[in-house]
C-alpha cells in the first residue's frame, strides 16, 4: 500500500498529519481521515464550536445574539458577515456579558438574567440567542434555567445554544445551532407532521446566509418558475417566518455541512423531506431548478424553468466565455469550510477551464470527501483540516495559480504569488446563481490575470537565479 | 475641563476592545524566529489569527494546544507538549511564547510548570519558552500586550556587562510607526534594542524565498542584553507597574527608565528627540530640525481647520493619550474619550493636556460602542478617531472616522500608517483636517440652505433639485446631524 509519506514525503510533515492527505491515483480510496479533532500544534484553520453556531444563527435579524462570556469571543464576531437584511439590523450588534474574574470565580447566571433584562426592555425583540462559551462551559453555569426564567419573565423566547468551544469543533458549533433552530419553530404541544394545511409548492430554502444578498437572487428564481420561499435559514430570516418553517412541504439545502442535521430532524419530526441542491455555478444552478421543479412534477413548472435557464444562461455565457478563453489551462487550489463547497467549485472551475490541483475543507464529511475524490482529476492532493504550512507546500508543488480561501488564507496565497479568491462569508458580492457565475468568473479572471503578478512574482531573493523551481510555473 | 466618568454594566453592546490573549500574540510576532502558542481550544487562536491578518495583510500562524473535552476535564499538558513539538518540527523557532486563554486559566493550568516539565523531558534547558497568562476576563488586549513583554524580558534579561546602548520598548503601533522610531535614532546615531519590532514581520516584503516566520523581528540576544544597557526609554505612560517592563529592568537591573507618551505631536516628540540628544551628548540633526519646521508649517495651515473639530478618541489607552494630545496642540478638542480598558489613569494624565479645552469632556472606562454613540450624540461630536469598528458610528451617527490604531479591517494599509515623529505627526493631522475639509464639504451647503433659507419661509423653489440629491438622508447618514442642525 502507498502511503502519503511516500506519495508525498517532506521533512515538515507532520506524522499525525499523513492520514488526512492523499493524492489522488496514489492510494486507495477511502484513506483520508476527517472529521477527527485537530492536532496540537498543527495551526488548523478551523474554528471552534462557538463559531460554527455563530455563523448559523446570527443572520436571523430580529433576535439578540447575546454572547455569555469573557469578551474576545463577542469581539470577534461582531458584525464581521456579510448577511444582508430586509428588516431588522439588530442582529448586527454583538452583545456580551463580558465576564470578568469575579464572575469566573462566582458564576455568571446573575450577570446573564439581567443581561437579557436590560437588552429585551430595551430593543424589544422576541427572540434572544444565547451563546455559551468555553468558560461557562467549565463554571457551570446552568443556561438552561436562566434562558427559562427570562423567557417566562417577559413573555418571549429565550433561547441557550450550548457552543462552549472545547466540545468539539465547528461542525458540533452546527449541530448546536440547529438544535436551537428546532426548538424556536417547534410549535406548542410539540412538533407534529402537518399532512392538511402544509403549504403547496413552498419549499425552506436551508443553508443560505444571504451573503451580498444571495438568497434572494434564488428566491427570485424560485418565484419565476413558481415556487414561494417559505424561509430560509437562515439568511434575512426573521422570527414570525422562522416560526412557519413546519409548513412548507420542501427542504432545499445548500450548505449542507451546516444544516443535513436540520434537515433530517425536520424530515423526522415534521415531514417535510428534503433535497441537496447547489446554486454555485451554471451547471449546478440549472441542475438545482430542474431537480426542484421534478419535485413538484407540475409540467408548467418545468416550463418555466427551462425557460429561466435558457434565459439566464443566455445572457451570462458571453462573458463567462471571455474570461473562459483567457483562464483556460490554469490551476486552482481550494481551501474552504465545508465539503459541498469544495464539490460545487469544482464544477464551477471547470466551466472556466481551470483544473483544480488541491482541494480541502475544514469540516468536510466523509461522503463528501468520496464524491471529491471521485470527481478530482488523477495527481490532486485532497487533505483535510489543513494548516498554512501544507497549504503552502501543496500550492507551490502542485504550481497552482489561485487559492480559493477565507480572510486567513489570503496573505498567504499572495506572499507566494498565488492569486486568490475570497469564498468567505465576509464578501460583498454575490457568488450564487447566474449573476454570482458571472460574479465569479470576472474575480478569477481579475486576479489570475492581473499584471501584478509581472512584477510581484519575478522578484529578486536569488530564487530564480538559483534555480530553484519552488515557484509555480506561469 | 468640566468632565465625568461613566462606568461598565450588565451588558457590553458592541465591545470596543479584544481579549488578553490577542494582545499578547503581537509582541511574540515581533521577535526574531520566535512562534506563539495559545493554550486552550482552536477557536481563540483561529479567530485572533483573523483578526489580525485581516489588518496587516500578512499570513498569521499562531499554534494552538486544541484543547478539547478530554483535556478540560483531565488537564492539558498532553496538549501543550503536542503543541510544542509540531511547532517546533514545522516552524523551528528560536523562542516560543505560550499564552494561556480563558479555558486554560479556567481548569487552572500552571503552563510555567508545565513549560519547565516540557523543556526539562526534552533537554533544551537553554530553549527560551516564554509563559504568559492571559486569560480573556483577565484585562484587555492592550494589558496582555504589556504583559507579553514583560514576561519576555524576565525570562530572557540576564545580568550583563554595561553597555551603552539603550532599549527602546514600544506600544502596539503600526510598522511604519516602528520604522519611523527607527531611523530617528540611527539618525541621532543611537545604540539601541527595540522591542518588539514587528516593522518588518508584520509589513513584509515580496520576497524570495517564502519563510515560514517572517524575517527581522528584535533578535533574541539583544534581548538577553537589556539589562546592561546605559537607559530605556519606554513609551507607555498609561502602562501599570505591574505589567511595565520598563520598571521591571529599572528595579531589578537598575536601568534608568525614561517612561515617555508616544513621540506623536510637537512635544511628545520635542520629548523623544530631547532625550536622544541628552543620552548621546549630541545635537539635533538638521534634517529633524526640517522636518519639525515642516510640522509646525502644517499645523499653522490647518489649526482654523482642526478648531472645527469635536472629537472621540478611542482605542489602546496609549494611543488614546497619544492622539488626544496631538490634536489637542493644534486645536482640536476631544468631547469624548473612550476606552475598552480599565485603566482609569487617563483622566488624570490628560488633565494638564486639556487644561485649556473649552468644552465639557467626557471620559469612558470599560466601555462600548453603544456608550460611545451615545455620548457622541450627546455632546455632538464631528470626528472620530481610533481603530475601524468606529464605522459603527459613521453608520449610525453619520460622524466620520480617521482610521488610526489596531484593528483596521474595512480599509487597506494599517501598517503602513505612519503617525509618530516630526513626520508622522504632520501626516497624521492631514489626515484628521482633510477628514473634516470632506465632511464640511459635503454638507454645508445644504446646512446653511436650511439653517438660512428654508426657516424663512421663502418658497424652496430652484433648489429643489439639489435638496432632493442632498437630503436622500435615508441613503446619506452623513446628513443626519445636518438634518438636526448640529454641524459646526
Amino acid at each position: 500500500m502507498i502511503n502519503v509519506s511516500t506519495a508525498v514525503p517532506n521533512d515538515n510533515l507532520i506524522v499525525e498529519r499523513q492520514s488526512s492527505i492523499l493524492v489522488k491515483g496514489r492510494q486507495r480510496k477511502n484513506q483520508l481521515k476527517c472529521d477527527a479533532e485537530s492536532i496540537a500544534g498543527c495551526v488548523s484553520q478551523r474554528a471552534c464550536v462557538y463559531c460554527g453556531a455563530r455563523v448559523v444563527l446570527n443572520p436571523v435579524t430580529d433576535a439578540i445574539h447575546l454572547v455569555h462570556g469573557p469578551i474576545g469571543c463577542a469581539s470577534y464576531t461582531w458584525d464581521i458577515r456579510g448577511s444582508l437584511s430586509s428588516g431588522s439590523e439588530l442582529y448586527r450588534n454583538s452583545f456580551s456579558t463580558d465576564l470578568k474574574e469575579n464572575d469566573v470565580i462566582f458564576g455568571g447566571e446573575k450577570k446573564l438574567a439581567r443581561a437579557i433584562d436590560e437588552l429585551v426592555e430595551k430593543y424589544k425583540a422576541e427572540l434572544v440567542f444565547v451563546y455559551s462559551t468555553c468558560v461557562v462551559g467549565v463554571i457551570g453555569d446552568d443556561l438552561e434555567a436562566v434562558c427559562k426564567a427570562a423567557a417566562q419573565k417577559h413573555g418571549i423566547q429565550v433561547i441557550p445554544v450550548q457552543s462552549s468551544g472545547f466540545i468539539g469543533n465547528k461542525s458540533a458549533g452546527y449541530r448546536a445551532a440547529c438544535d436551537a433552530l428546532l426548538r424556536l419553530i417547534e410549535p406548542p404541544g410539540g412538533p407534529r407532521p402537518l399532512n392538511n394545511g402544509r403549504l403547496v409548492k413552498s419549499v425552506n430554502y436551508l443553508g443560505d446566509f444571504n451573503l451580498a444578498g444571495e438568497a434572494w437572487i434564488i428566491k427570485d428564481y424560485l418565484k419565476r418558475i413558481g415556487v414561494e420561499v417559505n424561509v430560509v435559514f437562515t439568511g434575512d430570516s426573521n422570527y414570525r417566518d422562522l416560526k412557519k418553517a413546519p409548513e412548507a412541504s420542501l427542504n432545499i439545502m445548500q450548505c449542507a455541512g451546516s444544516m443535513a442535521y436540520l434537515a433530517r430532524r425536520m424530515e423526522v419530526l415534521y415531514g417535510i423531506p428534503s433535497m441537496r441542491i447547489s446554486f454555485l455555478g451554471l451547471e449546478d444552478t440549472a441542475a438545482s431548478l430542474r431537480r426542484i421543479a421534478a419535485f413538484f412534477d407540475d409540467p408548467e413548472m418545468m416550463r418555466r424553468a427551462e425557460e429561466l435557464i435558457e434565459q439566464e444562461t443566455a445572457a451570462v455565457r458571453p462573458e463567462i466565455e471571455r474570461y473562459r478563453e483567457k483562464l483556460s489551462g490554469k490551476k486552482a487550489a481550494i481551501y474552504v469550510g465545508g465539503g459541498f463547497k469544495a464539490i460545487s467549485l469544482i464544477k464551477q472551475f471547470r466551466e472556466i477551464g481551470i483544473d483544480v490541483v488541491m482541494v480541502g475543507t475544514q469540516t468536510g464529511r466523509e461522503e463528501e470527501y468520496q464524491t471529491l475524490h471521485d470527481i478530482s482529476d488523477d495527481g490532486t492532493v485532497i487533505l483535510d483540516d489543513a494548516n498554512p504550512s501544507e497549504l503552502e507546500r501543496f500550492m507551490i508543488e502542485q504550481g497552482a495559480h489561485l487559492l480559493v480561501g477565507g480572510v486567513k488564507e489570503r496573505p498567504l496565497a499572495y506572499k507566494l504569488g498565488v492569486a486568490f479568491i475570497d469564498h468567505n462569508h465576509d464578501r460583498k458580492h454575490p457568488l450564487s446563481g447566474y449573476v454570482g457565475a458571472v460574479n465569479f468568473a470576472r474575480e478569477v479572471y481579475s486576479t489570475v490575470c492581473s499584471p501584478v503578478w509581472k512584477y510581484a512574482r519575478d522578484v529578486g531573493g536569488g530564487l530564480y537565479a538559483a534555480g530553484n523551481k519552488a515557484l509555480p510555473e506561469r | 475641563m468640566p468632565r465625568e466618568t461613566k462606568h461598565y454594566r450588565n451588558v457590553n453592546e458592541n465591545p470596543c476592545n479584544m481579549c488578553m490573549p490577542m494582545g499578547g500574540i503581537l509582541p511574540f510576532k515581533g521577535i526574531e524566529d520566535a512562534m506563539v502558542i495559545i493554550h486552550g481550544s482552536q477557536g481563540c487562536s483561529t479567530y485572533m489569527r483573523r483578526h489580525i491578518a485581516e489588518h496587516y495583510n500578512e499570513p498569521i500562524d499562531v499554534g494552538s494546544s486544541s484543547l478539547n473535552e478530554k483535556g478540560t476535564i483531565y488537564g492539558g499538558s498532553q496538549n501543550l507538549f503536542q503543541a510544542l513539538d509540531n511547532i517546533r518540527k514545522v516552524y523551528k523557532p528560536r523562542l516560543i511564547g505560550i499564552l494561556t486563554s480563558c479555558l486554560a486559566e479556567t481548569i487552572g493550568e500552571d503552563v510555567e510548570g508545565i513549560a519547565r516539565d516540557y523543556l526539562k523531558q526534552r533537554g533544551l534547558d537553554d530553549f527560551p519558552l516564554v509563559a504568559v497568562s492571559t486569560p480573556g476576563y483577565g484585562g484587555t488586549h492592550s494589558e496582555g500586550y504589556w504583559l507579553a513583554v514583560k514576561k519576555t524580558v524576565v525570562a530572557l534579561a540576564r545580568p550583563t556587562e554595561k553597555h551603552d546602548g539603550i532599549n527602546v520598548i514600544v506600544p502596539n503601533l503600526s510598522p511604519a510607526d516602528i520604522r519611523e522610531i527607527k531611523r530617528i535614532l540611527e539618525l541621532m546615531d543611537i545604540k539601541y534594542t527595540l522591542l518588539p519590532d514587528i516593522s518588518e514581520t508584520l509589513d513584509r516584503p515580496i520576497a524570495r524565498p517564502y519563510t515560514k516566520i517572517p524575517p527581522g523581528g528584535t533578535k533574541v540576544e539583544a534581548i538577553r542584553r537589556m539589562p546592561g544597557a546605559a537607559a530605556t526609554i519606554q513609551f507607555g505612560i498609561t502602562v501599570e507597574e505591574n505589567v511595565s517592563p520598563g520598571r521591571y529592568l529599572q528595579s531589578q537591573f537598575g536601568v534608568p527608565l525614561y517612561n515617555l507618551p508616544v513621540p506623536m505631536g510637537v512635544e511628545a516628540t520635542d520629548m523623544f528627540v530631547g532625550l536622544l540628544a541628552g543620552l548621546a551628548g549630541g545635537s539635533v540633526p538638521k534634517t529633524l530640525e526640517l522636518e519639525r519646521g515642516r510640522l509646525l508649517d502644517c499645523m499653522v495651515d490647518s489649526h482654523k481647520y482642526n478648531a472645527q473639530g469635536r472629537g472621540a478618541v478611542f482605542g489602546d489607552p496609549e494611543l488614546v493619550y497619544a492622539v488626544v494630545r496631538t490634536c489637542a496642540e493644534n486645536g482640536l478638542y476631544p468631547a469624548v474619550v473612550a476606552t475598552g480598558s480599565g485603566n482609569t489613569g487617563l483622566e488624570d494624565l490628560l488633565e494638564p493636556v486639556l487644561a485649556d479645552c473649552p468644552g465639557e469632556v467626557r471620559f469612558h472606562n470599560e466601555t462600548d460602542f453603544a456608550q460611545i454613540r451615545t455620548t457622541c450624540r450627546e455632546t455632538g461630536v464631528n470626528i472620530a478617531i481610533g481603530h475601524s469598528d468606529g464605522k459603527y458610528l459613521t453608520e449610525k451617527e453619520g460622524i466620520p472616522l480617521a482610521r488610526m490604531g489596531f484593528p483596521i479591517h474595512d480599509r487597506v494599509g494599517g501598517q503602513r500608517l505612519l503617525s509618530v515623529g516630526y513626520t508622522g505627526t504632520t501626516m497624521f493631522l492631514d489626515r484628521i483636517t482633510n477628514t473634516l475639509l470632506e465632511y464640511k464639504h459635503k454638507n454645508y451647503r445644504a446646512a446653511m440652505y436650511r439653517k438660512f433659507y428654508r426657516n424663512t419661509g421663502i418658497e424652496e423653489r430652484g433648489h429643489t433639485s439639489l435638496m432632493g440629491q442632498a437630503f436622500g438622508s435615508e441613503e446619506c447618514p452623513q446628513l443626519i446631524p445636518v438634518l438636526r442642525g448640529e454641524l459646526r
